[in-house]
């Protein structure tokens, strides 16, 4: 958030729209930036709808709530609004994934990349970390066009020594820490800390998906990565069917040669009845270190 | 307003019907009857000194008044005024619904003087209230403008628009609800009832006008957007019409939701509206 309002005072044009959430954490902007603050209550479908309204007046419009009520309450005016409009409207969820875990199944955000990253034209902003967090943040403030901005919940282990600084845009997939074997470990959102030890016992390289879009350049991007080694394990915070995951399986469609080098690490659906810490779930959700140590090899 | 206006209207919206009608039978499309109901309303809005400030052949002039259509399904009455604005070409009105090109059955962004793609309902007014709210703080003096079927105020979204609306003010807003009584499957009153229209908006803290939709005098009075602004308030008029107007055997009759007319239907439908049986 201090990095969206630093942002907000170089361009004029971010607006933050949030759906009666935020407490404590959104009212440094609100007085800096009155204008561009708007608080439209527990409504989220109409929080998307007014946000696609606002940004086709110009503003680059962030709907700003926690788990799946900025997603998939509003899902269809998140779809037909923003994106088939292409509206500058960056959704962002915090406490996405298991964040929230002992609020239960209501709280817990682990189909929204399945839900989201198909329609054409979003850009998915899937930070590990609060460096990569501010990094994407930045970016997102200074683009035009729909985003998915996926958070953790404040307090998050920085993984990357330094802040970071985008290198592509479009996607990104920033190395957090290098490898000196033939394996990797890519990771979607806060599981970076998770596979962090993994990594550097295994001495495989740790990459994130910080930012990717379900494009053409994505996929190369993607190929690319799978291709430069023998081992590449997914990790993610969010249910199999769908999730990054999924998406990496796809972009290999044309490349069954490259296939068998892809493990896949995502939550089971026993996660979904459970209630408890992040870490409890993770471990009911079978999200574990072990298990990525195990898939390295 | 002066006599020769309402005659020019009153035509404008004859050929809006006719160019319809024209449409859903060339395409055997279907959404005739609510296309027909809000014709008296995009004629007063889109009509020559009607109450909607846009250019003739330019429809991404900055300081135009937006329209937006929630009811997508009847879109046709809606490229047919676009046509008779020169932002869509009289020619293309005969491609409708044709492979590759862009009059498709909901209306569409991608058509010149559509501002927002629609066939969802309930998605409009949300989106209403956002242009209305962005226009106000960049001080740019626009009005907003939707139109709603009472059926799809069924949907919730509509009424968390409602909300916002009165509570921030949005006094360029105007509503329309072409209240035809019908939805897809029967009357409003037996799907789903939707008690007094006014009285509802009202209770919203709405300017409501409940009117004949198809009196053009009293859609013309209604429709004087430059008074609005200093109310505060946004308004609704409660456009009262008949589901098929024009039209005798397609008056208030379920069938022309879905069916599209046979060429001799079209002829009969057309000869009545030349007739002058709009009144």
């Amino acid at each position: 958030m201090a990095e969206f309002e630093a942002q907000s005072g170089v361009t004029q044009d971010t607006f933050l729209a949030v759906g009666d959430l935020g407490y404590g954490v959104v009212e440094s902007f609100q007085k800096r930036f009155p204008d561009r603050y708007l608080n439209v209550g527990i409504a989220e479908q109409n929080m998307a709808g007014v946000a696609a309204g606002l940004a086709m007046t110009g503003f680059n419009v962030f709907t700003y709530s926690i788990a799946n009520f900025p997603t998939l309450r509003c899902l269809e005016q998140i779809r037909n609004d923003i994106c088939y409009h292409g509206a500058s409207v960056k959704i962002v969820s915090v406490g996405a994934g298991l964040a929230y875990g002992s609020l239960g199944y209501s709280h817990h955000a682990v189909q929204d990349i399945a839900c989201l990253r198909g329609f054409p034209g979003i850009l998915m902003a899937t930070p590990g970390d609060p460096a990569e967090a501010r990094a994407v943040t930045r970016y997102l403030c200074q683009t035009r066009g729909p985003a998915y901005l996926r958070l953790g919940k404040a307090g998050e282990i920085c993984v990357h020594p330094n802040d970071v600084e985008l290198e592509a845009t479009k996607h990104w997939f920033p190395i957090a820490r290098t490898g000196s074997g033939r394996s990797m470990i890519l990771c979607c959102g806060s599981v970076l800390a998770l596979a962090e030890p993994v990594a550097v016992s295994a001495g495989a390289e740790l990459r994130s998906a910080a930012l990717w879009a379900d494009d053409a350049p994505t996929r190369a991007a993607i190929l690319q990565m799978v291709g430069s080694v023998d081992r590449v394990v997914v990790v993610e915070e969010h249910l199999t069917a769908g999730g990054f995951g999924s998406f990496v399986r796809e972009c290999l469609d044309s490349r069954p040669d490259l296939q068998s080098r892809v493990r896949s690490i995502a939550l089971d659906s026993a996660a979904c009845s459970a209630v408890g810490s992040q870490g409890y779930l993770r471990g009911m959700g079978l999200l574990t270190a072990e298990r990525i140590k195990a898939c390295l090899s | 307003m002066s006599s020769a206006r309402i005659e020019s209207l009153r035509e404008v919206a004859a050929e809006i019907r006719i160019r319809t009608l024209d449409m859903v039978t060339l395409a055997k499309a279907s959404h005739v009857a609510g296309a027909l109901s809000m014709a008296d309303i995009l004629a007063v809005l889109y009509g020559v000194g009607g109450r909607l400030l846009v250019r003739d052949g330019e429809p991404a002039w900055p300081n135009r008044d937006r329209f937006l259509l929630s009811k997508g399904h009847a879109c046709t009455a809606l490229y047919a005024a676009l046509s008779l604005r020169g932002f869509v070409a009289r020619e293309q009105l005969e491609r409708y619904a044709q492979d590759g090109q862009p009059l498709m059955s909901h209306a569409s962004h991608k058509v010149p003087g559509i501002e927002l793609s629609t066939g969802s309902l309930g998605h409009a007014l949300p989106v209403a209230c956002g242009l209305a709210l962005g226009a106000r703080i960049k001080a740019e003096a626009w009005r907003t403008v939707v139109i709603l079927s009472d059926g799809e105020l069924d949907e919730g979204s509509n009424w968390e628009a409602a909300m916002f609306a009165a509570h921030h003010r949005l006094g360029r807003l105007v509503a329309i609800v072409d209240n035809n009584r019908m939805q897809a499957m029967g009357p409003v009153e037996s799907v789903l009832s939707l008690g007094s229209l006014p009285d509802k908006f009202r209770s919203f803290g709405w300017d409501v006008v409940d009117l004949d939709g198809h009196d053009l005098h009293a859609l013309y009075g209604a429709l004087d957007l430059d008074s609005r602004a200093a109310t505060g308030r946004p308004l609704v008029i409660v456009a009262n019409t008949i589901k098929g107007k024009g039209v005798d055997f397609m008056e208030n009759d379920i069938v022309w939701h879905y069916r599209n007319p046979s060429t001799e239907q079209r002829d009969v439908a057309v000869a009545q509206l030349r007739a002058g049986r709009v009144s």
